[in-house]
């Protein structure tokens, strides 16, 4: 069972600002799937490996040519504060 | 040729008559696109105002037959918003590969399908721009996540679509609106451009209204693409399905998805029953097969796509695209009240629980073990392809179901995809074709096959598609 203080450290971990309401129903939502999704840890998983790669892929690389990007302006017209050269945020603060 | 006439052609056919210059490509694409601005189930997010300019398609494969695309799939100067309010209102500066390749292959964009957001859903209902309705019953729900898609094809809004899969979201709103929908092999499409969900599972796909059609959609989709390193080249020729039989081929029932576990509705269990004596009437033998670690593959599932989803979605903090929030903020502020905005519930719910699983100290019993899980469950399907051809399912364990049934209760709500999440898990391509009414409503069959034998299961599917004869022109009127 997550209690309130789990979640919202999950939360400060996912960059997620939750209301009071959000919480508490996050607490009880997520630990009634996380109920359900433990069974898998009561199987024999002994020398089981994880999957990295569900298919045999080797040579996946292409070669390593540059080439040209999208120009700039274009990727900075859809941002919300765009400047000249660049990305415009706020200030990190006292953090 | 009437309107109606031409929206009565399947997609394979009216792209052969364009080529034969027998109907006008312009006409079509005005035909759908008349319907398409005149939805009435919220399928679409964007609809084309004209056809496009100055292009002869009567030279190319797919006869300028018009396209709907998943919202998420990046198109050049068109809303790509993933059915997410955080991506409102955002035009992409390129476009996906496969949607460039559709294009190339003579298949223009008409319409943006609505989706579940960033593709997390079964229902449609968590669309931030409002829920799909079934053509075939408004009150009902047209599954997920590429309902729009789905609806859209089934209501003759579109001649095909093309949607995306992770763990059924192409299956199974294709069963539930009575249409054809493939899962490929991973690999065989590229994801360059596809808004990602969880990025070693999501596999683009055809969502058309027969199996020829279905065929012909993917062989213009699959290939290698440089910018994705997990695409493959696929190593034959999709064909277009002819086979009218099924002699020699073994389908295996796997007991753990279709016995009692699986919660399936008596209804499905009939019209999928009558499927597999009809395959046997067309010459297969039937089976069962054992699949001893599929019933755990929905916690799997609900582990690694979560995971891979939190790590995918922290690109959306407000810096670079979509939404903002700051006002007097700090930077993190910014990003967590810009996501808080943003997203809806179940993309909250689904970050949460991914970062849960990856945090320090649950990883390894969470993540970890879901990884080994998923390595059991390929091992399984492994297996069962050494005697069986196909392993067959029904797609969903229930027909579409009532807009809002089951919205309180996400757990409930996974449980839709536990037919369907097993096979994206091992990878391999699965293929929905419509089995039958229950209640009025599509139930839809599943077969699956080991890595990139597309050709054999467009084929059986097509077999069996010719005996079924399923009738979908009620959702088109």
């Amino acid at each position: 069972m997550l209690d309130r203080e789990q979640v919202l450290h999950v939360a400060r971990l996912a960059r997620l600002e939750l209301t009071d309401e959000e919480v508490e129903r996050m607490a009880s939502e997520l630990s009634h799937v996380l109920d359900h999704i433990e069974k898998i840890r009561e199987l024999d998983l002994e020398d089981v490996l994880p999957t990295s790669h569900v298919l045999d892929v080797t040579g996946a690389l292409r070669p390593d040519e540059p080439q040209p990007s999208l120009p700039r302006d274009v990727i900075l017209a859809a941002a919300p504060e765009p400047l000249e050269e660049g990305f415009g945020v706020p200030s990190p603060g006292a953090q | 040729m009437t309107i109606g006439e031409l929206i009565e052609l399947s997609a394979a056919t009216a792209a052969e008559k364009v080529r034969a210059r027998e109907i006008d490509a312009r006409e079509l694409f005005e035909a759908y696109r008349e319907r398409a601005a005149a939805d009435e189930l919220n399928a679409f997010t964007w609809v084309a105002d004209a056809p496009p300019d100055d292009r002869s398609f009567e030279g190319t494969s797919l006869g300028g037959v018009p396209l709907g695309i998943k919202d998420l799939f990046c198109t050049e100067g068109v809303p790509s918003q993933a059915g997410s309010k955080i991506l409102e209102g955002y035009r992409p500066p390129y476009t996906a590969t496969v949607v460039e390749k559709l294009d190339h292959a003579g298949a223009p964009l008409l319409g943006k399908t609505n989706q579940d957001e960033f593709a997390m859903g079964s229902s449609n209902e968590n669309s931030g721009f409002g829920p799909v309705l079934n053509p075939w019953d408004r009150t009902r729900v047209p599954g997920g996540s590429s309902g729009g898609s789905a609806a859209a094809v089934a209501a003759g809004l579109v001649p095909w679509a093309i949607g995306t899969d992770t763990g059924g979201s192409i299956r199974q709103p294709a069963a539930l609106c009575g249409i054809v929908g493939l899962k490929p092999t991973y690999g065989a499409c590229s994801r360059r451009g596809m808004i990602a969900f969880a990025s070693s599972l999501d596999q683009a796909g055809p969502l058309t209204r027969d199996v020829t059609d279905c065929a012909l959609l993917f062989r213009h989709m699959v290939g290698q693409d440089p910018w994705d390193s997990t695409s493959l080249a696929f190593p034959e020729k999709i064909a277009l399905p002819r086979g009218e039989d099924l002699s020699g081929i073994r389908l295996g029932v796997p007991e753990e998805l279709t016995g009692e576990g699986g919660g399936i509705d008596p209804g499905v269990r009939d019209s999928y029953e009558a499927t597999l004596r009809l395959a046997e009437r067309l010459g297969a033998s039937i089976e069962p097969c054992r699949l001893p670690h599929a019933p755990h593959a929905l916690s799997a599932y609900y582990l690694i796509a979560p995971a891979e989803a939190s790590a995918n979605l922290a690109r959306f903090d407000g810096v670079r695209y979509g939404l903002r929030v700051d006002g007097e903020a700090d930077l993190i502020t910014m990003y967590s009240r810009t996501r808080a905005v943003g997203f809806g519930a179940e993309v909250k719910r689904r970050i949460m629980l991914g970062t849960y699983a990856l945090s320090s100290g649950y990883y390894e019993a969470y993540y970890g073990t879901a990884l080994k899980v998923r390595t059991k469950i390929a091992d399984d399907f492994r297996a069962a392809f050494e005697r069986f051809d196909f392993v067959v399912t029904p797609t969903s364990p229930w027909v579409a179901f009532e807009l809002g049934a089951r919205m309180d209760d996400p757990l409930s709500m996974y449980l839709n995809d536990f037919c369907t999440v097993p096979m994206p898990l091992a990878g391999i391509p699965a293929i929905s074709i419509p089995s039958g009414l229950s209640d009025g409503l599509p139930v839809g069959f599943q077969l699956a096959g080991p890595a990139f034998s597309e050709n054999r299961l467009l084929s059986a599917g097509y077999a069996l598609e010719q005996a079924i004869v399923f009738d979908g022109s009620a959702a088109r009127r």
